[in-house]
């Protein structure tokens, strides 16, 4: 299911865009496909604001702000803290969860960040090229109307592995609070078996941090760049669902 | 050398204490242990009934700190547990014994009590050149614990050496010193780290022993659960001012003098499991961070290879560099971000080339 397409139609071109104004001149008609279902797109938001509130508030608890002032009763600042960032967590969990649930049963589009088609050939030359385009060293982008392979790779790791990675990681610390009765320990408590000092999983939880925040950057920018570079909507399409091809 | 028919309540009275010093004794422990009121009499009744459990006591490669502390129990008394409760058949170092008279007492015990003793065990051994960095008895101390290994019931490890390794496996463990559980694996082995064990926790753990004649709960590390399942900082007094918010943030200032939170001090308390917080040392007198010490986390493995005592993260050392997780993360975000930039930039300008390219060859 490579989705390389040039020039890219991969259904019909959405005829009602084409329409004459009053001058009679016509609009341009622009091929659109519908791309990310609404879960996806939910579940794509969600995620990021989730992912956001977790850095800020777990920088927050690895850097504490300066003391505060006054009786310890009449302040809570690292128990706010600490509760925005185990809820913002277990909401992050619960909707890369329905993402996954949803993978099975979305549109092919919605299975792309799960899996890698390492074993094509056809895959890595793609990503070759799309390496090329980031290097400056090809003129004109391929289109896709899902992700173009490099794409599909940063999000499989960026995302999918990293996230997957923090969610245990996560767990496994929260549980440290919870008991060794408690169903988290049951089910994140062998993280301890390989790290057994809790101190280790701290730090990989730290680099874990990072790893996205890193990720995000490149996210970020890499969609705003191809949203202009790249002559297809990709911004407005996780608003949308709909990606525009503009020539 | 106590025989294996006596039992701890006929070397007691014996000893002259009463029926009801007894009871007392039978109530208090099974408070300490955190059991029920009906164990109080089953207790009195194991103690009555069963014979007492012999003990070897090893010392490996070690300082002999948790001697030191297991001598200072006060709940039960440790006069209590080594000359009543176990039979403390072996120990190098309090033995009166010694030479080939102390290590015929080795075989004696093995011969007799097959299957019955427990080898407790402080320090570990280093395995580098045979062994031949720990000479006990003249041979390397791994063979002795080897042999008595073989026919103990179980084994309990004392302290931070025998259970993780401590200071002398610390990086680049010169000698190969290896925690106990590595060296034997086809025994029940109970955890009991701290450098030193808690006094309290140490009586603890031999009383349940040899009153059950089992090891207690362990977690998922072979530590008993009863002493090993809640962290320094869950139990902390000072946990108020963490969740406050409010930290000590140099030796010496306003917040230490008022007692504040350790943790921006590189306190271990929310990484290490230990009792300190609850049942504190020397009689319960106090605990490193009731005197104003971040904890330092002894009782964790590899704790001297975390980096300073007086920061939170742990020290990464790949590709010749010490720096932290967060100082790793910020020089990678701040080199992403740069990158971004100057690719965003270089964007920019081939972009207008090639824009200034097409207007050329359209007029």
């Amino acid at each position: 299911m490579m989705d390389a397409i040039a020039p890219p139609v991969e259904s019909e071109p959405d005829l009602t865009a084409i329409a004459a104004d009053a001058a009679g001149e016509h609009a341009v008609g622009r091929p659109t496909v519908y791309v990310y279902e609404a879960p996806v797109r939910i579940c794509h938001w969600v995620n990021a604001f989730s992912i956001i509130i977790l850095m800020v508030t777990g920088f927050l608890i690895g850097t504490p702000l300066p003391a505060v002032e006054g009786e310890a009763s009449a302040n809570f600042v690292m128990g706010y803290m600490r509760f925005a960032h185990f809820a913002a967590g277990q909401v992050l969990a619960v909707f890369f969860l329905a993402r996954i649930l949803w993978a099975f049963t979305g549109n092919h589009h919605s299975r792309q960040i799960f899996y890698l088609p390492v074993h094509r050939r056809q895959f890595w030359k793609e990503v070759w090229h799309e390496i090329r385009w980031y290097a400056f060293l090809e003129r004109q982008p391929k289109m896709y109307v899902g992700h173009n392979p490099l794409a599909q790779t940063a999000m499989f790791t960026g995302f999918t592995l990293f996230v997957t990675f923090m969610i245990v990681t996560g767990f496994a610390l929260y549980s440290e609070g919870e008991g060794i009765d408690s169903w988290q320990h049951k089910l994140f408590g062998w993280v301890f078996s390989i790290w057994p000092n809790s101190q280790d999983v701290h730090t990989w939880h730290h680099l874990g941090m990072w790893a996205l925040v890193v990720f995000v950057m490149v996210h970020i920018y890499a969609a705003i760049r191809e949203d202009i570079m790249s002559r297809q909507s990709i911004i407005s399409s996780m608003i949308s669902g709909e990606r525009q091809f503009r020539d | 050398m106590g025989t294996a028919t006596e039992t701890f309540y006929s070397v007691i009275r014996r000893q002259g204490i009463t029926r009801r010093s007894f009871h007392k004794f039978c109530s208090l422990t099974a408070t300490s242990l955190g059991l029920g009121p009906l164990a109080a009499s089953r207790i009195a009744n194991a103690l009555e009934t069963k014979p007492r459990v012999p003990v070897i006591w090893m010392h490996g490669l070690e300082c002999t700190c948790c001697s030191e502390s297991f001598i200072r129990s006060a709940h039960p008394l440790v006069k209590d547990a080594v000359l009543s409760m176990i039979s403390l058949d072996y120990d190098d170092t309090i033995m009166a014994a010694a030479g080939h008279q102390a290590e015929a007492i080795l075989e004696e015990t093995r011969a007799k009590h097959k299957g019955q003793y427990i080898l407790a065990v402080e320090g570990n051994p280093p395995l580098n050149e045979g062994g031949m960095f720990c000479i006990d008895g003249g041979k390397p101390f791994v063979e002795k614990l080897k042999m008595m290994a073989e026919d103990a019931m179980a084994i309990i490890a004392w302290g931070a050496c025998a259970s993780w390794g401590c200071v002398q496996a610390a990086k680049p463990n010169p000698t190969q010193a290896t925690p106990i559980d590595k060296v034997i694996t086809n025994k029940p082995i109970i955890k009991v780290p701290g450098c030193p064990p808690i006094a309290e926790v140490m009586t603890g753990v031999v009383t349940f022993i040899t009153t059950f004649g089992k090891l207690p709960e362990l977690d998922r590390q072979g530590r008993p659960k009863m002493f090993y399942s809640q962290r320094i900082h869950d139990k902390c007094y000072r946990r108020p001012h963490f969740d406050a918010g409010q930290f000590v943030e140099e030796w010496d200032d306003e917040a230490a003098r008022k007692g504040y939170c350790l943790y921006k001090m590189g306190c271990k308390g929310p990484t290490t499991y230990n009792a300190c917080s609850t049942v504190r040392w020397n009689g319960g007198v106090s605990f490193p961070i009731q005197s104003g010490h971040g904890c330092i986390g002894c009782s964790e493995d590899g704790f001297w290879d975390k980096g300073s005592f007086y920061d939170r993260l742990t020290n990464i050392k790949q590709f010749g560099i010490e720096k932290n997780a967060d100082q790793i993360g910020m020089a990678a975000a701040g080199a992403v971000g740069a990158a971004v930039a100057a690719h965003a930039a270089v964007t920019a300008v081939k972009r207008l080339a090639s824009k200034r390219e097409d207007a050329g060859h359209n007029s």
